[in-house]
C-alpha cells in the first residue's frame, strides 16, 4: 500500500534528523560548551544513542491526515473494490465497512463466497435499478398508516416501502440523535439491509448529508487500526501511527456509561458485548447462565487486569516523567545560578586571594552542572523504555551516584562566598565533569 | 399528532384480534397509555396467574420503542423483583427497535419471556442462578409468587395501585 511506504520513508528521514544532531558527543572536553549552552535543552533528546544507527523501539513515525485525505482515502479504496468485484460504489462502500476497511480480506473472502459476504453486510443485489423516490397508487406507510393519495414513498433494494416522511424522520433521528452512519438498517423490523449513501442523499437535506459523511469519516478512522484522531480539541485530523490500537487494548477505549437496566451491555461505537459487573466477555455468560459473582472466570480477569496494568503503567511513566521534568526545571534555576557565575568569581577572587585563573573551576563547575542536569533528564526518558534486566541495574545505580554528585555540587553552588573557597567544590566539579562523558551511560 | 393515526390502528388491531393469552385495555383520553392483561402461560409456572403490565407509548413513537412494565408481581429473570417490574427486552433497546415494529410482536415477547425466561440476560441475578442450578426451588418461588400476587381476583398485591385494567 502506498501509505505504508510514505510512512516508511517519513519514518527514515526523522531519523537522518536525529543522526546529525551529535554535537553532544564533545561535551566532556569542557572547550565545547559554550556551543551546547546555546541550545534550548529540550531540543538534545541525545543520550548518546546516536551511536546505534538501528531505529529504537520507541521512535515512532506518524502521518497526519486532513479530513479531505480521510475522504480520498476512503474513495479510493471504494473505486478499488468497484473495479475489482464489479459493483456499484454505494455496495462496495458497504462491504468496506462491514469489513471495517480490511480491503484484503474483503476480495478474500467475497472470491470465496460472494452470496454469504453479500448477505452478511446487508446487501440486495438482485434487481439492477437504483431506487427512487415513487408515488404508488393504494400505497399505505406501515409506520405512520398514512394513504394519502400522491404520497412519496421509498424502498431501498430490499423492498420494504415508508412514506418518506416516515424515512426522513428515522433517518435523521438515527444520525442527529443516535450519531449512526455506516450501520443504520432498513426500518422494517428483522430487516439488515444498511443504507447505502446515494439513498440517503435522495431523502435528506444536505445538511445532514454532511453530518453523515463526517460520522462515516469517523467510523473509518475508528475502524482502521493504525489510525486515531488527533488528540487536540477541535483538531479534524487523523493520525497514521504504527502502534495498533487493537494492541494496545482489546476493546474500543470510548467511555461507558450504565443507565439503567441489565448487566448486558453493549458498545454503541465497537458492539463489544460484555457485563458491567465484571467487565468479562459476555458470550462466557451466556454459556455459563448468569451468575455474576463469578470472579474466578478469566475473561473478566484479564478485563480487571487490564485496567490495573494500564494504572500500574500510568504509575510507572509518572514516576519516570516526575523525574524527567524536576530535573529540567532544576536545570532552569542552575543556569540563572550561571549567569551570576562570573560577579561571584569576582567577588570569590577578592575574598580568597586566589588568582583569575584559580577561580575559573567555578565557571566550570557551573557548566557541569548543566551538562549532568541535562543528562540526568534524559536518563529518566532513557529508563522508561528500558527493559529490566542486569545491565539496567547497572544503568540505574550510576543514575543514582550522578544524581548523587549533582545534588552536592548544586548544594554548594548555594553556599556564601567564604565557604566557596573549599577546594571541595572544584574537586567535586572536576570529577563530575570528567564523568560526564556519553560512553560512561 | 403523526403518531395516533398508528397508534389507533395498533389498537384497533390488538382488539380485534388479540395476540394469544394477551387482552389490552385504554382510556379514550389517552391513547399513550395500555394497560395489559397477561394470562400465565398454560405448562410454565406462571399458569393459572393473571398479570396486568402498563404499555406507555412515547410521543416519538413508533420512531422510540415504547417502554413496558409489569404491574403485578413476578418471581422471573428477567423482570425486576421490586414494585417497579422493570423488563430487559433486546427488541426494545433503542439499538434493535425499528419503526416498523409492532406492539402485538412486543405483547407477544413478554409472553414468550414467561414460556421461555433468558437468564443470561438477567435482571435478577439470584433468581436466574436459581432457575439455572435449582429449577425445583424456582418453581416452587414462582408458583408461591402467582399465587400471592397474580391470582384473579385475589388483588394484585404489590402492584402498582390502580394500574387495573378499565374495560
Amino acid at each position: 500500500m502506498d501509505s505504508d511506504e510514505d510512512f516508511l520513508s517519513t519514518l527514515s528521514s526523522d531519523d537522518d534528523i536525529m543522526l546529525d544532531d551529535s554535537e553532544n558527543d564533545d561535551m566532556s572536553n569542557g572547550d565545547e560548551f559554550d556551543d551546547a549552552f546555546d541550545e534550548d535543552p529540550d531540543d538534545e533528546p541525545d543520550l548518546g544513542l546516536q551511536k546505534q544507527k538501528t531505529p529504537v523501539a520507541y521512535d515512532i513515525g506518524f502521518k497526519v491526515y486532513s479530513p479531505g485525505d480521510i475522504q480520498q482515502q476512503q474513495e479510493d479504496m471504494m473505486n478499488e473494490v468497484n473495479m475489482i468485484l464489479e459493483m456499484s460504489k454505494e455496495d462496495a462502500a458497504i462491504l468496506l465497512r462491514h469489513f471495517r476497511w480490511n480491503k484484503e480480506r474483503l476480495i478474500e473472502d467475497f472470491m470465496d463466497n460472494s452470496d454469504k459476504v453479500v448477505e452478511a453486510a446487508g446487501i440486495v443485489t438482485s434487481v439492477a435499478n437504483p431506487p427512487q423516490l415513487e408515488t404508488l397508487d393504494g400505497f399505505m406507510c406501515d409506520i405512520c398508516c398514512d394513504d394519502d393519495e400522491g404520497l412519496k414513498s421509498f424502498a431501498m433494494k430490499c423492498g420494504h416501502r415508508y412514506c418518506v416522511n416516515c424515512y426522513r424522520h428515522y433517518l435523521t433521528q438515527k444520525i442527529r440523535e443516535e450519531g449512526e452512519a455506516a450501520r443504520i438498517q432498513c426500518p422494517a423490523e428483522g430487516c439488515s439491509r444498511i443504507i447505502d449513501a446515494r439513498s440517503l442523499d435522495l431523502l435528506v437535506t444536505p445538511e445532514l448529508s454532511d453530518r453523515y459523511q463526517e460520522l462515516l469519516n469517523r467510523t473509518y478512522v475508528e475502524d482502521k487500526d493504525t489510525l486515531k484522531w488527533c488528540p487536540a480539541p477541535d483538531c479534524e485530523n487523523a493520525v497514521e501511527c504504527g502502534i495498533k490500537k487493537k494492541e494496545l487494548d482489546k476493546v474500543c477505549n470510548s467511555t461507558i456509561e450504565k443507565n439503567g437496566g441489565c448487566n448486558h451491555m453493549t458498545c454503541r461505537k465497537c458492539k463489544h458485548e460484555f457485563c458491567w459487573m465484571c467487565m468479562g466477555l459476555w458470550s462466557e455468560h451466556g454459556t455459563s447462565w448468569y451468575n455474576c459473582n463469578r470472579f474466578e472466570e478469566k475473561s473478566g480477569t484479564d478485563a480487571r487486569d487490564a485496567q490495573a496494568k494500564s494504572r500500574v503503567s500510568l504509575e510507572r511513566y509518572l514516576h519516570y516523567y516526575n523525574r524527567y521534568a524536576n530535573h529540567e526545571q532544576s536545570a532552569r534555576l542552575d543556569k540563572d545560578m550561571y549567569t551570576k557565575t562570573e560577579k561571584k568569581m569576582v567577588q570569590l577572587q577578592s575574598a580568597s586571594g586566589m588568582s583569575w585563573i584559580e577561580v575559573q573551576y567555578l565557571n566550570s563547575a557551573s557548566q557541569a552542572l548543566q551538562t549532568c542536569r541535562q543528562t540526568l533528564k534524559w536518563t529518566y526518558a532513557f529508563a522508561f523504555y528500558l527493559a529490566r534486566n542486569n545491565l539496567t541495574e547497572i544503568f540505574e545505580d550510576n543514575q543514582k551516584d550522578l544524581e548523587l554528585a549533582v545534588e552536592n555540587l548544586s548544594e554548594m553552588f548555594e553556599k556564601p562566598i567564604s565557604e566557596l573557597a573549599d577546594s571541595k567544590l572544584k574537586d567535586t566539579a572536576e570529577n563530575l565533569a570528567n564523568g560526564m562523558s556519553p560512553n560512561k551511560l | 399528532m403523526a403518531s395516533a393515526k398508528r397508534i389507533t390502528k395498533e389498537l384497533q388491531e390488538c382488539e380485534s384480534s388479540p395476540p394469544p393469552g394477551l387482552s389490552i385495555a385504554y382510556s379514550e383520553s389517552n391513547i399513550y397509555v395500555w394497560i395489559v392483561t397477561l394470562q400465565g402461560p398454560p405448562g410454565t409456572v406462571y399458569a393459572g396467574g393473571v398479570f396486568t403490565l402498563t404499555l406507555t407509548l412515547p410521543t416519538e413513537y413508533p420512531f422510540k420503542a415504547p417502554g413496558v412494565v409489569f404491574n403485578t408481581r413476578i418471581y422471573h429473570p428477567n423482570v425486576t423483583n421490586d414494585n417497579a417490574g422493570n423488563i430487559c427486552l433486546s427488541l426494545l433497546k433503542p439499538e434493535h427497535w425499528k419503526p416498523a415494529s409492532r406492539i402485538k410482536g412486543v405483547l407477544e415477547a413478554v409472553r414468550q419471556l414467561l414460556v421461555e425466561p433468558q437468564p443470561d440476560d438477567a435482571l435478577e441475578a439470584r433468581i436466574a442462578d436459581e432457575y439455572k442450578n435449582n429449577r425445583a426451588e424456582f418453581d416452587k418461588n414462582a408458583k408461591s409468587y402467582v399465587q400471592r400476587y397474580a391470582k384473579a381476583g385475589g388483588g394484585n398485591g404489590g402492584g402498582g395501585a390502580g394500574a387495573e385494567g378499565t374495560k
